[in-house]
């Protein structure tokens, strides 16, 4: 029997909001990818029919509407969340606007990414470099709500899309939107491909349990850790 | 040049229109200008009474075919007054005068209506060298801001003039802009399509002789009355769109029963025109209808975001026929590579680091620790 022991401490890192707004988020994704590429390359699996029996076409993007919806209000709740969570949550961790930030982020670069060194990582919520990862993701979320809800305006009488009407214009066209809202779906497949992977790691590596502090909202970090979080000297909304 | 203005009514009834054809005339457009009952009256009197509008015709870089449209309007009054009218003052391909002639009858146009007459453009204008278009030893841009300084307003007709259609494409070795990139001051109405609508043409003529203003425009400067809807959104063939039918081939059976284009690379979905409502030649037909996808011909760019045939546009700087999803697929991949790479990686350091771990049961530091 293999034992550790490592003074720990729980820390909740995730509030309930935040919890919510991942899932909701995730499960938002999921869904517009899956429809938003049967929109681009619809299968073309019936034949011989006529269009007065079906509709299931009409229904993907009808789904793809409506959680396009659901993933803006979501996206703006996290907004908020920045300004009013708990500090791992709030927006100053996201941009890196530090010097200690930047430094985290290269260290982070020869610790995870490049194997290089092997050090302690000190960050109790997001580390500097998955901070600005995220934030660059939530520039994609918001370019992606643009150009989705400029498209939609065409078609819809709605107030909030006409507030995105202007979108369209700008580009030059719906054909430049469509291509920009398309290349941006890759850049969600992509995160979610190495979000995915990382969490596997992380939880793996450092056994904080990342994995389940999404559901849980609480992280075990080690005492020496926090100890230095909180008499931490440097000016720095980062620990 | 006349004395005395005609009305566009007196010049129909000269031209054999009858007042019944006229009418008919008049509530068409009132129809395609979408205006309620009342408008139709509205029409009648201004044609009825308002002197004709004074117009220059440019064309610049262009093929003349927002002319050849327009001369095919489906309703002889549009052909036989508005261009018969139009060409009296000056639109260089259908006039007779030329030479000095034609210059006089431009510069009187402006000398006697100064901020009554309208310019209408067909065709981008150079502005990499200016001499790549020039008429009279003067240069398309010389021309065109001289006399829209004194104009009331400025028509863009087709793709050319409101946002370089085909000779804006890359890599424009003209420098070819369209009209509103090059003037300004000036409301400019962006008649577009490759070519316009011949009737839509029309209603835009009628709308300023009636009104006496520009018509509604949208956020690219195209009158609402007209652009406001996509052709896929007033396509016949929606219904097999909605229900997921699609042609595959031009020979399939979905091709033979009139299946929705959309993976044939219609861009009608990204279009906005009234092919759809209006159509064309005299309303026989438009090219979805005759099983050819929409190429988008009333859209900035249209040429840079082939292929016609292709539903997803090719990215430039990655070879023909790239498209976002070959390179998003070939992204994705490297990145599932990588992370495989990352992970073997990680666990030969796990396995070290268990490797070289104290005995099992007793207790042992935290690897990690600095």
């Amino acid at each position: 029997m293999r034992i550790r022991s490592v003074p720990m401490r729980e820390v909740q890192v995730w509030e309930l909001p935040v919890r919510i707004y991942h899932w909701v988020n995730a499960l938002c994704i999921l869904s517009l990818v899956i429809t938003g590429y049967t929109i681009g390359s619809p299968p073309a699996f019936m034949k011989g029919t006529e269009a007065y029996f079906n509709y299931w076409f009409g229904t993907v993007r009808f789904i793809h509407f409506v959680t396009a919806f659901v993933f803006f209000f979501n996206f703006l709740v996290r907004i908020y969340w920045g300004f009013a969570g708990n500090e791992f949550s709030r927006w100053y961790n996201f941009i890196p606007l530090k010097r200690c930030q930047w430094k985290e982020i290269l260290t982070v670069i020869k610790v995870d990414v490049l194997q290089i060194t092997n050090r302690q990582i000190d960050s109790i919520g997001h580390n500097s470099l998955a901070s600005l990862i995220y934030f660059i993701t939530f520039l994609i979320f918001l370019l992606q709500c643009l150009t989705g809800f400029g498209m939609y305006s065409a078609m819809s009488k709605a107030f909030l899309p006409h507030l995105f009407a202007w979108v369209v214009p700008f580009l030059g066209g719906d054909i430049h939107v469509r291509q920009l809202h398309h290349i941006l779906m890759w850049g969600f497949i992509l995160f979610s491909i190495i979000h995915i992977y990382l969490v596997f790691y992380h939880d793996y590596i450092e056994r904080r349990g990342v994995t389940s502090s999404m559901i849980g909202g609480w992280k075990y970090i080690e005492e020496d850790v926090i100890l230095r979080h909180e008499n931490r000297t440097e000016e720095c909304p980062k620990n | 040049m006349e004395n005395k203005q005609l009305s566009f009514y007196e010049e129909a009834r000269g031209n054999g229109i009858s007042r019944k054809e006229f009418l008919k005339f008049c509530t068409i457009m009132a129809a395609w200008l979408g205006l309620e009952t009342s408008g139709v009256g509205q029409i009648v009197k201004a044609l009825e009474t308002k002197p004709r509008l004074p117009v220059i015709w440019f064309h610049f870089q262009e093929c003349t075919c927002c002319s050849e449209s327009f001369i095919r309007a489906s309703h002889p009054i549009v052909a036989s007054i508005v261009l018969d009218k139009i060409s009296l003052d000056y639109q260089e391909t259908l006039m007779a005068a030329s030479g000095v002639q034609a210059e006089d009858a431009y510069k009187t146009v402006m000398a006697k209506f100064p901020g009554e007459y309208i310019v209408m453009v067909e065709g981008s204008i150079p502005t990499e060298n200016e001499a790549y278009c020039c008429i009279g030893g003067r240069s398309a841009l010389q021309i065109l801001k001289e006399a829209v300084a004194n104009s009331k307003a400025v028509v863009a007709w087709g793709n050319c003039a409101s946002a370089g259609c085909v000779q804006a494409a890359s890599p424009n070795p003209t420098g070819a802009k369209p009209v509103h990139k090059v003037i300004s001051g000036k409301p400019v109405i962006n008649v577009q399509g490759c070519p316009p609508i011949a009737d839509v043409m029309a209603g835009v003529v009628v709308h300023l002789l009636t009104f006496d203003r520009i018509p509604q425009l949208d956020g690219l400067g195209r009158p609402k009355a007209f652009y406001s809807r996509r052709v896929h959104d007033t396509c016949y063939r929606r219904a097999n769109f909605d229900a997921g039918l699609f042609v595959e081939a031009f020979d399939d059976e979905g091709a033979k029963r009139g299946y929705c284009l959309y993976k044939m690379g219609c861009k009608g979905p990204v279009t906005y025109n009234s092919c759809g409502i209006i159509k064309w030649n005299d309303g026989i037909s438009y090219p979805i209808q005759s099983g050819h996808p929409c190429i988008g011909c009333a859209e900035e760019g249209f040429w840079d975001n082939g292929p016609f045939y292709k539903h997803l546009p090719q990215i430039a700087g990655f070879g023909i026929e790239t498209t976002a999803d070959k390179i998003g697929v070939a992204v994705g991949l490297s990145a599932l590579a990588g992370v495989t790479g990352h992970a073997v990686l990680t666990n030969i350091r796990k396995h070290r680091e268990i490797a070289n771990a104290p005995e099992a049961g007793s207790e042992i530091e935290n690897p990690k620790e600095k």
